[in-house]
């Protein structure tokens, strides 16, 4: 037995899920589908995509039309997706090794075409399924399975990172702030283009236990205490400015969407050859 | 839609995995963990059925609901 | 007598066409010489059709977005060559243990790595059977002209539909950019094979297997069935199973669907082999040399002919053992170092001596060569 929402949008004969204690992977999950349903979208109108890591779970516990890809792939499945068939409202979860390591490719350039794909990033700055390796999104300093003496890489931000590739709608909040993610995800799937949520989201098991970050709650406290909207942290004085992050909406704009333009092109050639 | 005087949080706790987001993030502080490490009601009339506990809830145990639901 | 349109053209242009004709809506690709036609001309052709064509930023999110496609309901095929063949192997596995159907061409250059991109080779035949890691059954077809293009990719994206697999078009950058006399047919004229789908209200399971069904029907996404697709061992309901048991069933049903069914698979061609005493075994162009050399041979005395295998994998097992018991002695010629001649050898077994003819520095074998081999081992 469960919630309303949960029944509607979950396989709930595969419930429960496989995520550990305090995962926040729920609760982003959670947070789609109550987006979903605001929106009141079409259960049979949606694909859920996904490629491999913890969060690419997730389309299995979905009642929609899902798929779980290749490592890192999840994108250009959903882009084979959507262009064979633009009326579907297509979603891709994936994480932060997922979608900016082995899948950096496919997210720039799905980005850079403004396809209407949704990509959600759970991003828990370690690769969690194989056991706590530093990820594209571990802070610098920051402990590993192979990073065991504290990583030297510089992070990613994954929400930048689509806006610069040409995204039309980017922006990141945390797993803890619900009602702005739930927000954010009604206005990443509504704008039609290439939309990126980025999710600050906690991995208590793997990334927690390296770092000391506490449990799960106090994961979650920092999430609360240290994400701050990058239009209030302008605001901020200087001093209070250090160890903070921003969330917010980084980029909200409208430009031709992919299928859109490829549907234009069939018309053009299929009108002006009518008399064929 | 139901009104509030027939909702309350509801908790499976063969979901529930003990993680204490609810009990933590509650604003009211009703809940608590039990014995077994489940989230359990603690001080029903203090709850003021904001919902903070089912969104904050990984695993989809604990909600507001119908007190007449299944 | 139908109609056929007499054309002079190119083998990849020839498989565009029949792609084309055989319901292909969806390609997805990179480009890579020497398959690089394909992809230009789909881009050409598809949109007139209310196709869709792609160019991804690699040849992994190629396949992948072929796949996508198809699982949108859609004939898709996608085409590289050598190096691009590689990097698309993770995704052939996804494909085989998905069951989705999908045209992979191949239009094979020198390697390994960059090696030749502008010469011919046959080097990746036997890694269109082991490229993906794992257990699984493929199907690759290998055409030796222009003509022959053109209906093996008919027939590809038939045995595609029919046994929801990759289906992988073996073709060489001699076949692909030779350009020769074709006919083609009335679409009329054409058998076409569409994937089963379950009816509409009908209690749908992903990977049920119905009694007299070949395979799971598939419903495309969109359709109102919300299932799932997944890389991981699923049981028939498409959930990822842990099951040992399970587990087993699946993949032996994955690999039987085409093993079992050879017979309706298998291609092949002979020349002059009814009276043979020694047979050459070759396939795509290589075949024409070797065919030029044994009406040589012939002329000389030597009772020689051609076997030649058009479906590559499931290999003609039945056909190269007959081969194996009539003859003496076998030649397989083929543009590697030795690659083909190994599924000849475990097949015919003590029955024939079988030797190899080949190269891989990206020359094709000159009849000449295949004559001179000839003489020295039979």
């Amino acid at each position: 037995m469960t919630s309303e929402i949960v029944q509607k949008y979950f396989r709930i004969e595969n419930l429960p899920h496989i995520w550990c204690p305090g995962c926040s992977n729920g609760v982003v999950t959670r947070a789609l589908t109550v987006a979903i349903d605001e929106l009141g979208l079409d259960q049979d109108n949606i694909v859920v995509v996904s490629g491999i890591g913890c969060s690419s779970r997730a389309p299995g516990y979905l009642d929609f039309n899902t798929l779980h890809t290749t490592h890192g792939r999840g994108l250009a499945f959903a882009t084979g997706i959507k262009l064979a068939n633009p009326k579907l409202d297509v979603i891709l979860i994936a994480g932060d090794g997922d979608v900016s390591a082995i899948g950096g490719n496919h997210l720039i350039h799905a980005a850079r075409r403004n396809i209407d794909i949704t990509t959600i990033v759970f991003n828990n700055n370690i690769y969690g399924m194989t056991g706590g390796q530093y990820s594209p999104t571990t802070p610098t300093d920051a402990k590993g399975t192979t990073a065991p003496h504290g990583n030297i890489d510089k992070p990613f931000d994954i929400a930048q990172l689509a806006t610069a590739a040409g995204a039309t709608y980017a922006s990141r909040t945390t797993a803890y702030h619900v009602n702005q993610m739930v927000k954010y995800f009604k206005d990443a799937i509504t704008n039609k283009g290439f939309s990126m949520v980025e999710v600050a989201s906690i991995c208590p098991t793997y990334y927690g236990r390296k770092n000391k970050s506490g449990s799960g709650v106090q994961m979650m406290q920092t999430l609360k205490n240290d994400f701050i909207d990058r239009m209030a942290y302008d605001k901020l004085p200087e001093e209070k400015k250090a160890g903070k992050h921003l969330m917010g909406v980084f980029k909200n704009i409208t430009l031709p969407e992919y299928t859109a333009e490829y549907q234009r092109v069939i018309e053009a050639l299929q009108g002006g050859e009518s008399n064929e | 839609m139901k009104s509030k005087d027939q909702l309350e949080v509801k908790i499976n706790p063969d979901w529930c995995k003990g993680c204490g987001n609810c009990v933590s993030f509650c604003p009211t502080n009703v809940l608590a963990i039990d014995h077994h490490g489940k989230s359990t009601m603690v001080n029903r009339e203090g709850c003021i059925l904001c919902g903070m506990c089912e969104k904050l809830c990984p695993d989809f145990a604990i909600w507001i609901g119908g007190k007449e639901d299944e | 007598m139908s109609k056929k349109t007499v054309k002079l053209m190119q083998g990849n242009e020839a498989c565009v066409e029949a792609a084309l004709m055989a319901g292909m809506k969806f390609f997805a690709g990179y480009p890579i010489t020497p398959s690089t036609e394909l992809a230009e001309i789909s881009s050409e052709k598809l949109p007139r059709v209310g196709g869709k064509f792609i160019q991804m930023e690699d040849e992994i999110a190629g396949i992948a977005a072929a796949i996508g496609g198809s699982i949108a309901g859609l004939k898709s095929m996608t085409a590289t060559s050598g190096p691009g063949f590689s990097l698309k192997q993770e995704n052939i596995g996804y494909a085989a243990i998905a069951e989705i159907p999908l045209v992979i061409v191949n239009v094979m250059r020198g390697g390994p790595s960059t090696g030749l991109p502008t010469s011919p080779a046959q080097g990746d035949v036997m890694q269109a059977k082991w490229g993906t890691h794992g257990d699984h059954a493929i199907i690759a077809l290998s055409p030796q002209s222009v003509m022959e293009t053109f209906d093996i990719t008919i027939k590809a994206f038939n045995l595609a539909e029919k046994y929801r697999t990759p289906v992988i078009v073996l073709t060489d950058e001699v076949v692909g950019h030779m350009r020769e006399k074709i006919e083609i047919p009335e679409p009329g004229d054409i058998e076409i094979v569409n994937r089963t789908v379950p009816g509409p209200g009908e209690d749908y399971l992903p990977y049920r297997l119905e009694a007299g069904d070949i395979v799971p029907k598939m419903a495309p996404f969109g359709a109102g069935y919300r299932y799932h697709i997944t890389g991981l061992f699923h049981d028939e309901t498409g959930f990822p199973s842990n099951s040992t048991e399970n587990a087993d069933i699946m993949l032996k049903r994955m690999i039987s669907k085409i093993e079992d069914n050879r017979d309706d698979i298998v291609m092949f061609d002979e020349f002059m082999m009814e009276d043979a005493e020694y047979a050459i075994i070759s396939y795509g162009s290589t075949a024409r040399t070797v065919r030029n050399a044994i009406k040589t041979l012939r002329e000389q005395g030597m009772k020689v002919g051609l076997f030649r295998p058009i479906t590559i994998w499931p290999s003609a097992e039945k056909e190269i053992r007959e081969v194996g018991r009539k003859v003496k002695k076998i030649i397989v010629a083929e543009m590697n170092m030795g690659q083909y001649v190994q599924e000849v050898e475990r097949i015919v077994k003590s029955d024939a001596e079988v030797f190899h003819l080949g190269r891989a520095n990206g020359e094709v074998l000159m009849p000449s060569e295949v004559v001179q081999k000839a003489k020295e081992v039979f």
